[in-house]
C-alpha cells in the first residue's frame, strides 16, 4: 500500500489520533473522560515554557543528558562498510531510553494534580524507569507484570520494590505484556479520580503515541545536532529496535523530512516468521484493534490475539506503535526481522569489539546494521539507536548459550 | 429470510413496551457465547427466556477482553479453548432465533474480531441471524464512524454504555446515534466488581433521564436477587453478567468440562434473579 507523499512525515496525528488509517481512541467508555483530559493537559504543556525547562532540568541532572554519540570504529572496520554510530541511550540514568518518556509523563501528572501512578512492564526496563521517576517525585506506584516476565527478569522485580513500587503479578491471559497492559487498563478504570497512567511505548489511545513519541525525540534531536557536529552531514540511514516502537520512533522522527536519510526499523523474528513464534507484527500481522489504538497485530483469522515470542522481553508484544504502521504503508521507513540467533551473534560481538554489552532489544538493530553495514560504502553513515545497556540480560544470555551461572 | 427472525431495534422496542404495561423492570442476561462449550451454551441459551431473561445479552470471546473482571475473562478463554469464533457464535443466535422469535439479543464484546471478520459483512450476518442490538465496549462515540453509524443504518441498534465518568457535558455525546436503550455502568471499575449505592443509581438515572427518553439498564455489581430487585425499582431494566457466568465456572467438573447441572444451576440463578427484578415494584 502506498499513497501520494505528504508535505511532511511530521505532522501528525490528526485531531482525532489518527496517522493515516493508523491509532485512534478505542477505549472503554469510562476512560474517554480522562483521556481527553490528558490530552488538553498535553497541549497546555506543550504550550508551557516552564514545563519544557522543566523537563529539561531533569532530563540534564537527572538522566544524564546529553549522552553521546559514539562512532563505533571497531564494529565499523570488521564489517567493512559504512560508519557506524551508536547513539548511546544505554548511558541514561537507569540504563535505557525510557526514563526519557518517564520523565515526561511524571510532569505531566503531577501538573494533572494527580496523586497515584500504575504502568505495565515486560522486561522490566519501564517499571523500573517508572518506579524511579516516582520515587524522586514521591508518588506511589504500581507496576502490572506478566507471572512469566517476573520469572525471567527478577533482578528488575527486586529493583521495582527497592524503588518502593509495589509489583503486581498478572496471572490472567497468556501472562506476559499484552495482560500486564489489559490489567494496568482494568486498574485505570477502575480508579479514574487519582489515577495516572504512564504508558511505556509510542501505542494506545490517543494522545499517548504522540505524547510519548515526543518526550523520546530528544534521541533523535541530538543525534540530529551530534552527527552534524562529527561528520557536517546527515546519515545515509537511521536504524532501530522496534516492539512497541518508542526508541525507534524517538530517533526516526526528527530524521522523518530528510529524505535522503533511510529509517529502517528492526522487529523480533523469534524462532523465525515462519514458525509462526516471533514478535514481527509489521512484517507477519495485519491491521487491527486492541488497547486503544489500530495497528499491525499479530492475531488468528477470528480476530483473536497471539502471543508474540522473542528472547528480548522488551520486544515481546504483539502489536506496535500505530505512527510505524502509517511509516510502513506509506513506504517512508521499512521494518526488517531479526532473529533470536542472529540478535545473540550480534550481542556478542557488540561486547567483544565496543566493549559494550547491549540490552538483547538493541542487539537486533546491531544484527541489522552487520546486514546493512558492509553493502555501503565507507563514506556512508549509519546511525544506530544503541537503546538500553544489556546487564538486565546476562541470565537470559546465559541460559542461551548454554552457561550456568 | 423470514421477518420474524432478522434482528433489529424494533424487538428491543417491544420488549420494553411490554415491561411498561406490565409495569415492572426487565432482566437482562449475559453469558459469553460457546461457554464452556457451543453445545452446553446453547442449551442454556435456549433456557434463558423461560427461566426468566427478558433481553440477552451474548458475549462475543475476545482474547484480550480489557474492561472485563476475572469471572468474564475465563469465560472467553474458555469458549475460545473450546473452539469458539465469531461465525459459531452468530449460528448460536440463529439456533435461539428458530425457536424464540420476541427475546431481544444484544452481542457484547469488542471491536477486533467484527473489524476482522468485516464489517459490513458482520452486521448482514448479524441481521441475518436474529441479533437486534450491538454492544461494543472500546468503541467511544469518537470512533462511531467505525461500526456505529453503519449499524444504526442497517436498523440494528448501537447500546452506549455510560459511566459514573458520564457528565452532563459528555451524555449527549453518548446517547446520540444510540438506540434500544442506555446501559448505565454503575460503577467505575470492570465487571464483577463492587456495586452502586441505590442513592449513587437514583443520582445518575436522573443525570441520564435529563439527556434521554430511552430505557436505562442498570448492571455491574448486581450478584443477588436482593440486588437486582433494589436496581429494578429504579432502572428500566438490570444487567446480570458475573455472578451468571461465575455459576457456569462453579458447574464446571474438575477438567472444567460441562456437567448434567451447568444448565440447571443457571437457569436455577436466572429464575431467583428474575423473582426479585418482577416482585420489585409490587
Amino acid at each position: 500500500m502506498t499513497s501520494s507523499a505528504p508535505n511532511s512525515f511530521r505532522a501528525l496525528p490528526d485531531p482525532d489520533g489518527h496517522f493515516g488509517n493508523f491509532g485512534g481512541r478505542f477505549v472503554a467508555e469510562t476512560l474517554m473522560p480522562l483521556i481527553l483530559e490528558l490530552e488538553q493537559a498535553y497541549k497546555d504543556a506543550k504550550a508551557d515554557p516552564a514545563f519544557k525547562k522543566e523537563m529539561d532540568y531533569y532530563l540534564k541532572h537527572y538522566v544524564g543528558r546529553a549522552n553521546p554519540l559514539y562512532y563505533a570504529e571497531r564494529l565499523s572496520d570488521h564489517l567493512g562498510g559504512a560508519k557506524i554510530y551508536f547513539k548511546r541511550e544505554d548511558l541514561n540514568h537507569t540504563g535505557a531510553h525510557k526514563i526519557n518518556n518517564c520523565i515526561g509523563q511524571i510532569l505531566l501528572a503531577k501538573r494533572m494534580g494527580k496523586t497515584r501512578i500504575i504502568a505495565e512492564t515486560g522486561a522490566g526496563q519501564h517499571g523500573v524507569a517508572t518506579a524511579t521517576v516516582c520515587a524522586r517525585f514521591g508518588l506511589p506506584c504500581t507496576v502490572y507484570m506478566g507471572s512469566k516476565d517476573i520469572e525471567r527478569q527478577s533482578p528488575n522485580v527486586f529493583r521495582m520494590r527497592l524503588l518502593g513500587a509495589e509489583v503486581k503479578p498478572v496471572v490472567s491471559g497468556s501472562n506476559s505484556l499484552k495482560d500486564a497492559m489489559n490489567e494496568a487498563l482494568r486498574d485505570w478504570v477502575t480508579n479514574v479520580e487519582d489515577t495516572f497512567y504512564i504508558i511505556g511505548t509510542a501505542a494506545g489511545p490517543h494522545p499517548y503515541p504522540e505524547l510519548v513519541r515526543d518526550f523520546q525525540s530528544v534521541i533523535g534531536n541530538e543525534a540530529r545536532e551530534q552527527i552534524m557536529e562529527a561528520e557536517g552531514r546527515l546519515p545515509d540511514q537511521v536504524i532501530a529496535a522496534v516492539g512497541g516502537g518508542s526508541n525507534a520512533i524517538g530517533l526516526f522522527h526528527p530524521f522523518l523530512d530528510d529524505k535522503d536519510v533511510e529509517v529502517v526499523g528492526v522487529e523480533a523474528a523469534g524462532h523465525g516468521i515462519h514458525t509462526g513464534n516471533h514478535a514481527a507484527s509489521l512484517s507477519a500481522g495485519k491491521p487491527g484493534v486492541l488497547h486503544g489504538n489500530r495497528t499491525y497485530l499479530l492475531m488468528d483469522d477470528d480476530g483473536q490475539i497471539k502471543e508474540a515470542d522473542s528472547i528480548s522481553a522488551g520486544l515481546d508484544y504483539p502489536g506496535i506503535g500505530p505512527e510505524h504502521s502509517w511509516l510502513k504503508d506509506i513506504g517512508r521507513a521499512r521494518y526488517e526481522p531479526i532473529g533470536d540467533k542472529e540478535a545473540l551473534d550480534a550481542f556478542k560481538l557488540c561486547s567483544e569489539l565496543e566493549g559494550i554489552i547491549p540490552a538483547l532489544e538493541c542487539a537486533h538493530s546491531i544484527a541489522q546494521v552487520m546486514k546493512e553495514a558492509p553493502k555501503m560504502g565507507k563514506d556512508k553513515i549509519i546511525l544506530m539507536c544503541l537503546s538500553g545497556r544489556g546487564d538486565k540480560d546476562i541470565f537470559t544470555v546465559a541460559e542461551a548459550l548454554g552457561v550456568e551461572l | 429470510m423470514s421477518d420474524a427472525i432478522i434482528g433489529g431495534k424494533d424487538r428491543i422496542a417491544k420488549r420494553f413496551a411490554k415491561l411498561k404495561e406490565e409495569d415492572r423492570a426487565g432482566l437482562v442476561t449475559f453469558i459469553t457465547a460457546g461457554d464452556p462449550d457451543p453445545e452446553a451454551s446453547f442449551e442454556i441459551l435456549k433456557q434463558l427466556p423461560e427461566a426468566g431473561a427478558d433481553i440477552i445479552e451474548l458475549g462475543m470471546p475476545f482474547t484480550d477482553p480489557m474492561a472485563d473482571g476475572p469471572a468474564i475473562q475465563e469465560a472467553s478463554l474458555r469458549a475460545l479453548a473450546a473452539g469458539m469464533h465469531m461465525r459459531k457464535t452468530l449460528s448460536l443466535v440463529r439456533g435461539f432465533r428458530d425457536q424464540d422469535h420476541e427475546t431481544p439479543i444484544i452481542l457484547m464484546g469488542y471491536y477486533n474480531p467484527i473489524y476482522i471478520y468485516g464489517v459490513a459483512e458482520f452486521l448482514e450476518d448479524a441481521r441475518n441471524a436474529g441479533v437486534d442490538g450491538l454492544i461494543v465496549v472500546d468503541l467511544p462515540p469518537e470512533e462511531d464512524a467505525e461500526l456505529c453509524v453503519p449499524t444504526v443504518e442497517k436498523g440494528l441498534s448501537f447500546i452506549r454504555l455510560t459511566t459514573p465518568t458520564s457528565d452532563d457535558k459528555r451524555l449527549p455525546k453518548l446517547v446520540q446515534n444510540t438506540s434500544g436503550f442506555v446501559y448505565y455502568v454503575s460503577v467505575a471499575g470492570v465487571t464483577g466488581a463492587g456495586s452502586a449505592s441505590n442513592d449513587q443509581i437514583i443520582e445518575a438515572m436522573e443525570r441520564l433521564k435529563r439527556h434521554t427518553d430511552l430505557p436505562i439498564a442498570v448492571g455491574f455489581g448486581i450478584k443477588s436477587a436482593e440486588q437486582a430487585a433494589e436496581v429494578a425499582r429504579q432502572a428500566d431494566a438490570a444487567v446480570v453478567g458475573s455472578a451468571i457466568v461465575s455459576k457456569i465456572a462453579e458447574s464446571l467438573d474438575e477438567n472444567g468440562k460441562a456437567t448434567d447441572k451447568t444448565a440447571t444451576m443457571v437457569t436455577g440463578l436466572v429464575r431467583e434473579l428474575a423473582s426479585g427484578v418482577r416482585n420489585a415494584r409490587k
